[in-house]
């Protein structure tokens, strides 16, 4: 959970990063004349024009960017295009219209050589079912995609042995898939995505196919990871706690169309629509809901002690309520902006709402 | 209310197909009886008869004539490696002529049988390599060992290039839907409704009475599942796996070399099983133009009536057949199961212990065959032969039970052949063109209707009329007695393990048998003739029914027979209202597939004398008369498809229904 919080920190504030991947207006319609529909009405149609027009909107007017380093997490139900979307981002489908960039570049326009060498060297996937190829052992898949490059066999088998390493299935080089554990085949699913030491890391669904403990412990891994290798990693999922987890900012997805996107503490603290209060409402607001957004001005009173303003209220909610006093909030320079009581955290933990002084 | 309103809606559309169809056979009823006036919409008339046999025989000549440097040179090239794969397992090699030739010895046959077993031992465990093995050992030990090396030569070379095309036109297929629904998908359709015999005619004209020739014409014959394999293994790779060899960058060449066909292995390998047993069948029926082997050996046999002969040299069959089938089923198995990792290791010897001894055994012992002569043919004392067994069973069993077996083989012309045969035969051409179009438009409509008819029409036309519906006869009585036997059989099974457990090893092996090996039997009880035709292809189509019913039952989701057992069924009510309505579809499957293999079987009776279009196939292939097979051959193919495509469209009819 440390790491989740250093990097939330990242992301509050003004973001000076640049951008990765954007998308501009995607569409993705299926049926007839598609893209004759879209490009008729100039990028704009409504959910019931499209369906009058016979097309499914699988992802409609979709417009995000992401940006190096963080972790931008695509979150819906099954049927809400979140897969599609990713692979829209990746041209694995090809979209109806609209512009995905790639640093500033139009993907959609750049010819099929460069795209292969821009998945090659730049972009990695990793797979919900894992997609490992069941004739190859463990150091042959994971070796896969370079030896598609074209690199030589010991040079590419020192890198699979590289992050074989990296991920923790030393010893099991010469198994096949079928011979390890759900958890193990996606270790090895998520080493080949990164022996190419990809730029862009696009995880679809990797934890949805295994057991929740093992889920749990993925997920750990890949925090680590991420503290170690900085990608700009698209995470799709369909589990809103797991989204909480692991997200610097995440996108609620709903019939194709992003309703809301936003830090986990945003879309808690201020959900877009029904649908989004609907999933936070089970969340542990207390691991979510940072002290910026619960405290109020000082009135003066006695501090017990200091806490960042990105600090999570479960961090400190046993200090403070063992204190009994107010904890100043104080901003990087060490001057307070102000302060959180103990009723306060008590009556978030409860879960009471009460209309805040501060925010 | 609704439901009133829908139940008078849906009455009258079948109250109106009954009255259409009784007026549609009385009006048949009523051609048939007037056929005085009207003759020529019974018997088409021969004045009409479109002469495209003669055309085909034209085209024939003309491709031959044209074409023979195309043709040599195929022969010339196929040549090489059939005769390598020849002389290395039968004929010895020999380099040189007359007093100087040099012959270097085939492979023994005590290697091949050693490395029988150790394929075996590789494939799967030391009971299947000793199954193999014995296979082999007992071919050597009852004396049919060059024969039957000589059919396996032949099929060594037929199977990789039947793998080899099928994998590329399979990926063709695949990458090209157009190419697949408008060429591959109807060739492959006729070619697997084609009888056997009409593949041997041209291949006869255009290349000569050769093992050659009967090579092509069965790699022509058993590529078609290797098409399907691959078309179904390609098409049947995840998606995620497709999505992953776009995201490492494959170029489309590396994506199906190096991800989607080696994905797709498993299925792939059941394809080559289907090709080797596909191979095997044809390989014995082509003995006819020259390939020689086992076939040839029951051919003669059976020519000369020497029963106990045809009897041997089947059993042979038999247990290659045996062999060659559980050693690539055991392979394709393996691959299905999945690789499972061993220990690294750098020497050959290591990593293909199996192979390596085989090599070495097969080496060493053909070196020794020169210096002795038992390791290079087994010494003829201790041959094994069953044929005076054979012979003095059947001479016991006329001798006892002559007049039993006479007096039910005469019952069954007199009361049932005869006059379902009569019927078939007078039954108006016209009338049958009008009904199965009916039939074609209610199950499907007027594309079905308009196929059928033609189709139908065509068989008159080209005037086969009178010995298309003697096969149509001889077929249906067989088929529908198979099914008699089959689906009660399947139900049984369905029914009770321990009887589930009797029946699958009988009817797989009854599946891999060649079709040729079951006529000898009954040719030694019953002699030629419809009845040894029908027995014999009762036998041979009884298999689909029984394991379709048996499947179709067993498939019906345990959550319905619980429902059903919680609503109170009793067994029988449960069996009736549950589990056979649901079950039909899969049921009228295995039907259909029992008419197709009696059709392909009805044809190879025609050597036992048959009087159809089995019969006029084999005539025109023993006077080389190219038009009259094909043409034969077509209307037989033809009346494959019109079953095939009436019963489809009625099961998919039926599964509609049950949603």
């Amino acid at each position: 959970m440390s790491e989740a919080t250093e990097l939330g920190l990242k992301t509050a504030g003004k973001d000076a990063r640049p951008i990765k991947l954007a998308c501009r207006n995607v569409w993705k319609l299926f049926g007839a004349n598609a893209a004759n529909f879209i490009r008729e009405r100039d990028g704009k149609a409504s959910m019931a024009e499209v369906a009058a027009a016979g097309l499914v909107g699988a992802v409609r007017a979709v417009d995000l960017e992401i940006r190096q380093g963080e972790i931008f997490i695509i979150m819906g139900l099954s049927g809400s295009g979140k897969s599609t979307l990713v692979r829209c981002m990746s041209r694995l489908v090809e979209p109806t219209h609209g512009k995905v960039e790639f640093e500033g570049k139009d993907l959609l326009k750049i010819s099929d050589a460069a795209l292969i060498e821009l998945r090659r060297h730049r972009m990695g996937m990793v797979f919900q079912n894992f997609a490992l190829l069941p004739h190859l052992n463990v150091l042959e898949n994971i070796a896969f995609p370079l030896g598609i490059q074209g690199q030589d066999r010991p040079t590419r088998e020192k890198r699979a042995r590289e992050v074989i390493e990296l991920v923790g299935l030393s010893g099991r080089e010469h198994f096949y898939p079928r011979e390890l554990s759900g958890g193990q085949q996606q270790r090895v699913g998520i080493a080949r995505s990164l022996a190419t030491k990809p730029e862009i890391w696009f995880l679809d669904e990797p934890f949805s196919a295994l057991d929740p403990l093992i889920r749990r412990e993925m997920q750990d891994e890949l925090m680590r990871l991420q503290t170690m290798l900085r990608k700009t990693v698209v995470f799709i999922t369909h589990d809103f706690d797991e989204a909480i987890r692991l997200a610097d900012r995440i996108a609620i997805m709903k019939d194709g169309e992003i309703i809301q996107i936003g830090t986990p503490e945003e879309l808690v603290v201020n959900p877009a629509t029904d649908y989004v209060a609907e999933f936070t409402r089970d969340v542990h607001r207390a691991k979510v809901i940072s002290a910026k957004s619960l405290m109020r001005a000082c009135d003066g009173s006695e501090h017990g002690g200091v806490v960042a303003p990105d600090a999570k209220i479960s961090s400190f909610s046993a200090d403070i309520v063992a204190a009994g006093k107010p904890f100043a909030v104080v901003n990087g320079t060490g001057k307070p902006i102000g302060e959180v009581t103990p009723q306060a955290v008590i009556d978030l933990l409860a879960g009471i709402e009460r209309p805040r002084a501060g925010a | 209310m609704t439901v009133t309103a829908s139940a008078s809606e849906s009455r009258p559309p079948v109250q109106r197909w009954l009255a259409i169809w009784a007026c549609a056979l009385a009006a048949v009823l009523l051609v048939f009886l007037l056929q005085e006036s009207l003759p020529w919409a019974v018997n088409y008339p021969a004045e009409a008869v479109v002469p495209v046999a003669d055309w085909v025989s034209a085209l024939m000549r003309w491709i031959k004539s044209n074409f023979s440097w195309l043709t040599r040179s195929i022969t010339a090239v196929l040549g090489v490696p059939l005769d390598f794969a020849l002389s290395l397992l039968a004929k010895n090699f020999k380099i040189g002529h007359g007093a100087d030739m040099l012959v270097l010895p085939r492979l023994s046959w005590v290697g091949v049988c050693a490395a029988a077993y150790l394929a075996g031992r590789a494939a799967g465990d030391w009971k299947l390599g000793a199954l193999v093995g014995g296979c082999f050992l007992y071919i050597a030990l009852f004396g049919q060992w060059t024969s039957a090396m000589l059919t396996l030569g032949l099929i060594s070379i037929a199977v990789p290039f039947c793998i080899v095309t099928g994998l590329f036109v399979g990926i063709w297929a695949w990458r090209k839907p157009w190419a697949e629904r408008l060429i591959i998908s109807p060739a492959l359709d006729l070619m697997q409704t084609i009888p056997t015999f009409a593949y041997l005619i041209p291949m006869l004209l255009l290349f000569g009475n050769s093992p050659v020739s009967a090579m092509i014409a069965t790699a022509i014959f058993a590529t078609p599942p290797m098409v399907r394999a691959t078309m179904l293994g390609l098409s049947r790779v995840p998606s995620e796996i497709d999505d992953f060899s776009e995201m490492a960058g494959c170029t489309a060449r590396q994506k199906l070399w190096k991800v989607l066909l080696p994905s797709a292995r498993p299925t792939l390998m059941v394809g080559v099983n289907q090709v080797i047993m596909l191979a095997l069948n044809m390989v014995i029926i082509a003995s006819m133009i020259g390939a020689g082997g086992l076939g040839y050996d029951v051919l003669l046999a059976l020519r000369a009536l020497k029963v106990g002969e045809a009897m041997e040299a089947g059993l042979a069959i038999v247990a290659l057949a045996i062999a060659l089938d559980r050693l690539s089923q055991a392979i394709a198995h393996k691959q299905a199961k999945g690789s499972v990792h061993q220990e690294a290791s750098r020497s050959f010897w290591r990593r293909y212990p199996n192979l390596t001894l085989a090599i070495a055994i097969l080496a060493i012992t053909t070196l020794l065959g020169l210096f002795v002569p038992a390791f290079a043919a087994l010494p003829k004392a201790m041959t094994l032969t069953t044929a005076p067994l054979w012979k003095a069973a059947v001479n016991w069993i006329t001798l006892n039970f002559f007049d039993t077996i006479e007096a039910f083989r005469v019952a069954l012309i007199l009361n049932v052949l005869n006059p379902v045969r009569a019927f078939c035969e007078g039954f108006p051409w016209l009338g049958a063109v009008f009904l199965l179009g009916l039939a074609g438009y209610q199950l499907s409509g007027w594309r079905l209707a308009a196929l059928v008819a033609a189709l139908t029409a065509f068989c008159a036309v080209t005037g086969l009329w009178e010995k298309t519906m003697a096969t149509v006869y001889l077929c249906g009585i067989s088929a529908f007695i198979a099914c008699l036997i089959g689906i009660p059989v399947g139900l049984m099974a369905a029914r009770s393990d321990r009887f589930e457990k009797i029946v699958t090893p009988i009817i797989d092996t009854l599946q891999v048998l060649p079709s040729f090996c079951f006529i000898i039997p009954v040719v030694m009880l019953f002699r030629v003739g419809d009845v040894t035709a029908m027995i014999a292809t009762v036998a041979f189509a009884v298999v689909p029914a029984i394991r379709y019913t048996n499947l179709g039952i067993r498939q019906v989701p345990p959550a319905l027979i619980e429902a059903a057992k919680v609503s109170g069924c009793t067994k029988r009510q449960t069996f009736f209202r549950v589990q056979l309505p649901l079950a039909l579809p899969e049921i009228m499957l295995g039907v259909n597939q029992t008419i197709l293999m009696a059709l392909a079987m009805i044809i190879i009776c025609a050597m036992v004398g048959t009087r159809d279009l089995g019969q006029e196939v084999f005539i025109a292939l023993s006077k080389a008369d190219s038009g009259r097979g094909i043409v034969a051959g077509l209307a037989i193919a033809f009346i494959g498809i019109v079953a095939d495509r009436l019963f489809n469209a009625w099961t998919a009819k039926a599964r509609a229904r049950l949603g």
